[in-house]
């Protein structure tokens, strides 16, 4: 396997592998702004969504935490953040900025709307001029930050998209990189496998503990068995039946040989290489989501039934095995592994091709998602407003 | 043609991988963990995707796929039957 690929070098020694300039809201009211001036400058980019007013507490955290990381990812170059107000927009911009990227910051309140977009425009035009100008250099595949979450899927998910991942994730573990996973309500019936194969007590307690935390959420608010949800209509659609089995499924993307090092929260950055567990939501753009503010740079995105997900900054590679969605929404999949179940291909073969596919979509190729301009950004919510 | 597939031999059930299975055909399965295969009778049509019981299972009975528990049998399934979430349901939840 090679070992370089070509990306972008950022202030603080981090990788990307996109060179985005993003308009950022803080709140929902500055979204018209921020789409404004990406209007206004052509190449940068509007990440516009409906939360960051009254939130407080875990859930305040949490919104901070992940436009901060989505500001801070090496895959931005640049940022202008624009709020109704000045203090939580000036808490965004000091925090993106200690990363040392260019970044603004603009309260909408006392100027308005026309003044606010001609400001942020004059802000965002410098830096999409600067950023274009960046070169990629090579850099070491350990360097690489990989996520991965599954979607729509079906059975075929279980048995040839998810474990191609898993032959990649081993494989790119061993070459030193930072990986992730999540979805912890999806590992249900799979948490025991899980726990053997984090590193070491402390991990697995860790682990254990949050899993744990939310089957307690899920007992006290479901109506059902939950059949309806999880697994979804869907995944039963393509065949699967109970939660467990798709649990199974899911859990092939941690591959054979793949140590759990650690457990982090939503949108928490790793403080390490090796192979981390996010307790997270598992809605795909909930996911994907956290996984860019946790500062990963490329996602691996195994469906069955053909999940058509992208995320803003996050070049997501989608993988599927299922010979029928592959022929019916071929303009969603990067890479088609359906060859596994008729023996036409080895697992090694498949995750092979989609570490290739890794180092095409690093190196620059757009991934079906960009080029369809999927930019699914969603943020996690915990709990009511204030 | 592989019709189905089995994770581990041990499972009770697999999972048709192409389309137009039909009641009366004769599948080929592909034990995915020891790469070989096996044929058994097909008694219900079923659509990509879903899955086959390898055996009779009765109400209350546990469904073995990637050979661990994925959830009990709710209604009587004979060898060669459309298994889903007609006569299966987790255990969990």
């Amino acid at each position: 396997m090679r070992n370089t690929f070509q990306g972008y070098r950022r202030e603080n020694g981090r990788v990307g592998v996109r060179n985005h300039v993003i308009i950022l809201p803080v709140d929902d009211l500055s979204n018209a702004a921020c789409e404004a001036v990406a209007h206004n400058i052509k190449g940068a980019m509007a990440i516009p969504h409906p939360y960051g007013r009254l939130q407080f507490g875990a859930d305040l955290d949490l919104h901070f935490r992940t436009l901060i990381g989505t500001g801070a990812n090496p895959n931005v170059a640049a940022v202008v953040v624009i709020g109704i107000e000045e203090q939580w927009t000036t808490k965004v911009v000091d925090a993106i900025k200690s990363t040392g990227k260019p970044v603004a910051g603009f309260g909408i309140e006392l100027h308005g709307d026309h003044d606010t977009i001609m400001r942020a425009s004059k802000a965002a035009r410098e830096f999409l001029q600067r950023a274009s100008e960046q070169q990629r250099v090579q850099c070491d595949l350990s360097e690489l930050w990989v996520s991965t979450k599954c979607g729509e899927s079906d059975t075929t998910s279980g048995c040839g998209s998810n474990p191609t991942v898993g032959n990649a994730f081993d494989k790119l573990y061993a070459a030193g990189c930072t990986l992730v996973f999540g979805e912890t309500t999806e590992l249900t019936g799979g948490e025991a496998i899980v726990a053997a194969r984090c590193r070491d007590d402390a991990v697995r307690a860790d682990f254990m503990r949050v899993f744990d935390r939310y089957q307690a959420v899920i007992d006290r608010h479901k109506t059902s068995d939950l059949t309806d949800s999880q697994p979804t209509k869907g995944n039963i659609a393509g065949g699967l039946t109970t939660i467990e089995e798709k649990a199974l499924g899911n859990i092939q993307k941690i591959g054979k040989k793949c140590i759990v090092d650690g457990v982090i929260d939503k949108a928490e950055v790793p403080t390490g290489p090796g192979l981390w567990f996010m307790d997270s939501s598992s809605a795909a753009a909930e996911m994907v989501t956290l996984c860019a503010a946790a500062g990963f740079v490329v996602h691996f995105f195994p469906t069955g039934q053909g999940n058509v997900i992208g995320n803003p900054i996050l070049p997501v590679i989608k993988i599927c095995a299922n010979p029928r969605t592959v022929r019916t929404m071929h303009e969603h999949i990067d890479v088609d592994t359906a060859g596994l179940l008729q023996r036409e291909m080895t697992m090694n073969d498949a995750g092979d091709k989609l570490i290739e596919m890794m180092f095409r979509t690093v190196n620059g190729r757009l991934t079906a998602a960009e080029a369809l301009g999927h930019r699914e950004f969603v943020l996690t919510r915990l709990y009511e407003s204030a | 043609m592989i019709h189905c597939v089995l994770h581990d031999p041990n499972d009770s059930v697999a999972v048709v991988v192409v389309e137009g299975v039909t009641a009366g055909m004769t599948l080929t399965g592909l034990v995915l963990d020891d790469d070989r295969t096996l044929t058994f009778p097909c008694a219900q049509d079923i659509p990509l995707g879903h899955k086959i019981a390898l055996k009779d299972m009765a109400v209350g009975d546990t469904v073995i796929k990637y050979g661990v528990d994925i959830g009990k049998v709710v209604a009587p399934i004979a060898r060669g039957q459309h298994a889903h979430v007609h006569n299966i349901k987790t255990k969990r939840w």
